[in-house]
């Protein structure tokens, strides 16, 4: 018996590509039921995510799993022949090891990322609520879970913010603590505050005040979050009872100085202030960090700390994939009936076979 | 013979501050029922400590300097345990050992552990007074404690420099509650020793005239801060200097209580 991977993803493939193969979580018991009775495929799952496309299966041996998934891809999604590199295959242990560092987040866009391992459970439970794992494809997903763990809790491979927006959600919580009595400001409704309001919005923040030049702007953005939108000359008047301000308005000189902050400052009972300066030039004086109380962080100080978070991760690399290669030997000499597979069959290939990549 | 029991305690204490810092230092620092465990083992042995000193001395074992350090070392623990939970403020743990180590290892390293030249019969009120009081020290200490966490994560923001600790912080909101608790737990505790000591009866002397200062001290500091006329990073600076000065006014009640035993 061997346990079997064929997929694409952000690596392999645009999103254009992506998309035709994905499938929608409301058909993916089905989709799952068809390739499990697919020709020579006795066991299968489906994950199906933004980044990745992945259909795992166990079968008597791999190519004929791997002919079962490709009719399987034809039936459903219209796969024509020529069409069959841009998957990327992979047969035991080679697809142990995947599925492992994908469980992980070694393979995800941001490494470490913790997302990912939900989305895999969902994959594993539906396909097993549907009754297509069995004794490979159950011990295979239920040591992948273990592994994570594992390494989610001896390593520092999903520590620290990676992106700008969750850094300034960390950077808030740590300020704050629980988000949701806390009252949210978005001077200037671009793109980049949005993101980040949003990033606050999902971490529990409620009160949203939403301020913009153009009114209906700030109204629609204001009508998605929850929140309110006010008129631009009318912002100061809200600032007292403000406990984070997001700015990015194309204002070509700073709207909030250090007098100004000081005087709203002593008025606001010594309550700490996160200023979030997401503007180029910038919104916010500098030296407004200096006032005691308040807490500046510009675009770039934001980008500096993801960058270090990132880093923090990538120096954890050689020891999530120590520990992943421990379980794979295990369980690969498991699955082969107790066989321990030399060292040249547990190198990845340098491309997958049959794998062709594209790049955006 | 009650030495073993105390350096029993020291020891775990010892094995908190090292794991702390071992963890602190790999940055993977975690609240962890070692850490608690630690903590709560050298607690049962501090108290059994006390409480063989205090029933072959026939009364609080509050008679010297020694017994002051551990009684206080004591308190910090008991105040720890009661609410670091209730905070949510389990990093305190990571900080208490530490002090309480340094505490307990400098009580049994210096030749602190003498009788006193005399000592009068036990009077329920001074030793009322002096264990109250020395409780409020620990308050004052734990919320020194808190103190040093909140300039310390204040730093790093201010700074934007992010060191590992920092995703183990609490909120500084949360410190700044936990620190203004603490203090008023403590006064509240100090003006219950105050009282019980005033109850005895004796003239006012220079110890008490010394701890009345410290209670006004911190009454000054409580009320400023209701008034909002200080902001919760003098309150934590203010607690980490006025613990340490109160360290260092023992000295003197250690002087003279060897002139006026207890």
């Amino acid at each position: 018996m061997d346990v079997i991977c064929l997929g694409i993803s952000h690596a392999t493939a645009h999103v254009e590509l992506r998309e035709r193969f994905a499938v929608p979580e409301a058909d993916l018991s089905l989709a799952t039921l068809r390739l499990g009775s697919a020709r020579a495929i006795d066991e299968a799952v489906i994950l199906s995510t933004c980044n990745r496309v992945e259909f795992y299966a166990a079968s008597e041996t791999a190519e004929e799993g791997f002919d079962g998934i490709v009719q399987f891809l034809g039936e459903q999604f219209g796969l024509r022949s020529g069409e069959r590199g841009i998957f990327y295959r992979y047969d035991a242990p080679l697809s142990i090891r995947h599925l492992f560092r994908v469980v992980c987040g070694l393979e995800s866009m941001v490494l470490g990322e913790t997302e990912i391992f939900g989305q895999v459970k969902k994959a594993y439970g539906t396909a097993s609520a549907g009754g297509t794992t069995a004794r490979h494809l159950n011990k295979l997903f239920q040591r992948a879970f273990r592994v994570a763990k594992e390494v989610r809790s001896k390593t520092s491979i999903t520590r620290g913010p990676a992106s700008a927006g969750s850094v300034a959600v960390d950077l808030a919580e740590k300020i704050f603590g629980d988000l949701s009595p806390r009252k949210v400001m978005i001077l200037g409704a671009g793109e980049a505050s949005e993101q980040t309001a949003r990033a606050l919005f999902s971490r529990g923040a409620k009160s949203i005040l939403v301020s913009n030049r153009s009114y209906d702007r700030a109204a629609r953005l204001a009508a998605e979050l929850g929140g309110k939108a006010i008129h631009f000359d009318e912002w100061e008047r809200e600032f007292r009872d403000l406990d984070i301000i997001i700015s990015s308005t194309s204002a070509p000189h700073p709207i909030l100085t250090r007098e100004k902050i000081e005087k709203i400052m002593a008025s606001r009972k010594n309550r700490p202030l996160f200023a979030i300066d997401l503007a180029v030039p910038r919104d916010i004086e500098p030296a407004v960090n200096k006032v005691e109380g308040v807490f500046l962080y510009d675009i770039d100080s934001l980008q500096a700390i993801a960058r270090s978070s990132i880093e923090i991760r990538r120096q954890e690399l050689s020891v999530c994939e120590g520990m992943i290669e421990r379980h794979v030997t295990d369980f690969w000499g498991w699955l082969a009936g107790g066989i321990q597979p030399n060292a040249a069959a547990l190198q990845p290939p340098l491309r997958a076979a049959g794998c062709r990549v594209s790049r955006s | 013979m009650d030495h073993p029991l105390l350096i029993a305690s020291t020891f775990c204490f010892l094995l908190g501050f090292c794991y702390t810092v071992y963890a602190l230092r790999a940055g993977t620092y975690r609240a962890s029922p070692f850490n608690f465990s630690a903590i709560a083992c050298g607690f049962l042995l501090q108290t059994a400590f006390l409480f063989e000193r205090g029933h072959a001395l026939g009364r609080c074992p509050l008679t010297n300097l020694f017994e002051v350090f551990i009684f206080l070392s004591w308190s910090v623990v008991l105040l720890y345990l009661v609410i670091g939970p209730a905070y949510r403020l389990s990093l305190l743990g990571a900080f208490t050992s530490p002090l309480v180590f340094l505490l307990q290892a400098f009580a049994l390293a210096a030749p602190l552990d003498s009788p006193p030249f005399r000592r009068a019969a036990p009077n329920p009120w001074i030793e009322l007074h002096a264990a109250v009081s020395v409780v409020a020290c620990g308050a004052f200490a734990l919320a020194g404690v808190a103190g040093v966490m909140y300039l310390a994560q204040e730093r790093q923001l201010k700074t934007r420099r992010l060191r590992s600790i920092f995703f183990h912080l609490p909120p500084i909101t949360d410190l700044a509650v936990a620190n203004s608790r603490l203090l008023r737990t403590g006064f509240g505790l100090l003006t219950v020793g105050l009282l019980s000591g005033f109850a005895v009866g004796k003239p006012l002397d220079w110890v008490k005239a010394g701890s009345i200062c410290v209670w006004v001290l911190y009454g000054v500091m409580l009320m400023a801060e209701k008034r909002h006329s200080v902001g919760p990073r003098q309150v934590a600076l203010f607690s980490v200097l006025a613990f340490s000065l109160m360290m260092s006014m023992l000295w003197g009640i250690n002087f003279i209580s060897e002139q006026r035993p207890l």
